[in-house]
């Protein structure tokens, strides 16, 4: 069950005229809701932000609400902050669960089967759970409103779901390069790092990918654990601009904007991979 | 770019696996393990400590930052700390802890609220309606684009973009769609001669509204997932099914249901978890609002610690242990129905 790009079956008979109306109709409108709120938000960033509010599609186009996010607000900072964050997260967080992955895919060992439902498991855990408990434990330690705090909390979300990819990424490697390497004389662990890591660099990149993203979208850790205007990450920084009494829209747009284009050109490079790693690894344990 | 050489590789790799023997082939140390099986605890440390010392990372990982303050969670519901009396550290002053272990007092408080009944029961609406509706949706939409037509590409980008974007911010976004007074939605509505609706303010459209952008959040996983599977299963069986004179709804029925179980079973699965999870959509869009209409039982529980006053860290737990139990009841239920079907899983 990947999502590789194949040919479709092929055309069974010919669509009628009709049928064919209706599926690009259908299509159409989907992408329409699809896109529509995403371009309103770009559209909304480059107008004046006395026009913020108007249904002008383009109105007075300028880049002001860009220039006042930079020049007026602490936006780097927060973007320093999560890309540090989520940086060190996807760093960390990969480099474990990889050699997670390779044990579970091609050793049988006492413990393998608690260990897969143990991780499996902790995907479901609600951040409710944790959070409380890691608030604490961060305060005692005085980690609260410090970026490690916050790496370390993000590495319960991304080790269980990376490692668990990753297993379905090494299970996709033939077994035959690991038993040419042990002809060769070389160690499991030679093995693992010689030879099927740099196989699995597509592997890599997507599980790296996946908590990159989830460290840089995450909120309710970030919302709880840092306080503070040059603490903030992202996710806490936007929800300064649009609180229960002001609606300040136009550098709102303007940061939604910055924030969600790196994000959107990686993810549509590396998308078809990421679902097959979540699905294949939960299907094939 | 790096992209495409990966392309190619997963292609390869995909392919060995669909032809599906890659379960039924061997690891290549179960001869050993197998042979070796028995001895003591030396041996097995013998034979296991590559595998063992692989997973060492993992396992710490989880036993400090998940297992310890798990444990610490369901310790924290069984006492009455707040705010007031933990343990904390004030510039070079430390306060000791003084709360107190009451046992069961947290469940009972929380089991014999109304609160609770209310919390569940829209949090299971919540959790039904965005994944039966997501899953229709990207089940209807994976079909038509399975199809070959000019256009394709451009309508699938279009249709991922929801997915591509960082999920707080979209949810900003239909923030800004959903404003009463200047919402471009309304505006809509206006123009068409319909008066405004109250999308966030009134408790039955700010229900509306949140699994609307749940569904929309959600479509798009869904439709990727589901074209996954679509693709997979094998052309020559639709044109076996056409020659033998089967209707598209049979070879729907017949074909496409059951080639698609296993990868619906997955994506349900992990939908109804992160939906029933879901906190940023809530939170970000409502606050849990008007009132308390759309608070589920994940936002409750972050609030009870963070937000109301003075803050009720034993509460918390206990909600999340209450959320932590129904999951794991719902999984067990599931994994056994799967199991009644012949699934192995």
């Amino acid at each position: 069950m990947t999502v590789t790009t194949r040919t479709s079956p092929p055309a069974r008979g010919k669509r009628s005229p009709l049928a064919s109306a209706g599926l690009h109709t259908t299509l159409l409108a989907a992408s329409v809701i699809a896109v529509f709120p995403v371009l309103w938000v770009v559209l909304t960033s480059l107008k004046p932000a006395k026009h913020a509010i108007t249904t002008d599609f383009v109105k007075e186009p300028t880049f002001d609400n860009y220039r006042y996010l930079v020049e007026e607000t602490s936006f780097f900072t927060w973007f320093g902050n999560s890309v540090l964050v989520a940086g060190i997260t996807t760093v960390l967080g990969v480099f474990i669960a990889a050699t997670t992955g390779y044990a579970v895919s091609r050793f049988k060992f006492p413990g393998m089967k608690p260990l897969m439902w143990t991780l499996l498991i902790t995907q479901m855990f609600p951040m409710a759970i944790l959070i409380v408990p890691l608030y604490n434990l961060m305060g005692q330690m005085g980690l609260l409103n410090q970026p490690l705090g916050l790496i370390i909390t993000y590495l319960t979300i991304a080790v269980p779901f990376c490692a668990w990819m990753m297993k379905g990424f090494f299970d996709t490697i033939p077994v035959e390069i690991d038993e040419s390497g042990r002809v060769d004389g070389l160690n499991p662990f030679g093995t693992f790092w010689r030879l099927i890591l740099p196989l699995a660099k597509p592997g890599l990149a997507v599980t790296g990918f996946y908590s990159f993203i989830t460290a840089w979208g995450e909120v309710a850790y970030a919302s709880a654990f840092m306080v503070g205007d040059e603490n903030l990450t992202l996710a806490g920084g936007l929800q300064t601009f649009v609180t229960q009494y002001t609606a300040n829209w136009g550098p709102m747009t303007a940061a939604s904007v910055l924030i969600a284009i790196p994000a959107a050109l990686f993810f549509l490079f590396a998308q078809r991979h990421l679902v097959a790693g979540m699905t294949a690894g939960a299907t094939k344990g | 770019m790096a992209a495409h050489t990966s392309q190619s590789v997963a292609k390869a790799a995909g392919d060995v696996e669909n032809t599906d023997d890659a379960r039924g082939r061997s690891r290549w140390t179960d001869s050993r393990a197998t042979g070796r099986s028995g001895g003591g605890l030396g041996r097995a440390l013998a034979t296991h400590w590559y595998a063992w010392a692989m997973v060492a990372p993992v396992v710490l990982v989880l036993g400090v930052i998940i297992g310890w303050p798990l444990v610490r969670g369901v310790y924290l519901s069984l006492t009455d700390a707040n705010e007031r009396n933990v343990g904390r550290t004030i510039g070079a002053n430390h306060i000791e802890a003084t709360y107190q272990f009451v046992g069961l007092d947290n469940y009972a408080d929380v089991l014999t609220d109304p609160v609770f009944l209310q919390r569940l029961v829209w949090t299971v609406t919540w959790t039904v309606l965005c994944v039966s509706i997501t899953f229709t949706l990207g089940l209807v939409l994976a079909n038509m684009l399975n199809r070959e037509f000019r256009g394709r590409a451009a309508y699938r980008m279009a249709l991922i973009l929801p997915w591509a974007v960082p999920g707080f911010v979209s949810v900003f976004a239909w923030r800004f769609l959903f404003n009463r007074d200047n919402g471009i939605l309304n505006k809509l509505l206006d123009g068409g001669g319909i008066s405004a609706i109250p999308w966030l303010d009134d408790p039955t459209w700010a229900k509306v509204a949140v699994i609307s952008v749940n569904v929309w959040l959600g479509v798009p996983f869904m439709m990727v997932a589901l074209l996954g599977g679509l693709q997979s299963i094998p052309g020559e069986l639709y044109e076996a099914a056409e020659m033998d004179g089967a209707s598209a709804w049979q070879r729907f029925r017949h074909i496409t249901v059951p080639g698609l179980r296993s990868v619906s079973m997955t994506v349900i699965l992990l939908s109804t978890i992160w939906t029933f999870n879901m906190f940023p959509v809530i939170f970000l869009l409502t606050r849990g609002g008007p009132g308390d209409a759309t608070e589920i039982l994940v936002t409750q529980a972050f609030k009870e610690a963070f937000i109301s006053s003075p803050r009720d860290f034993a509460g918390s737990a206990t909600w999340g242990v209450l959320i932590l139990a129904l999951l794991m009841i719902f999984a067990l239920v599931y994994r056994r129905s799967l199991r009644k079907q012949g699934e192995v899983w």
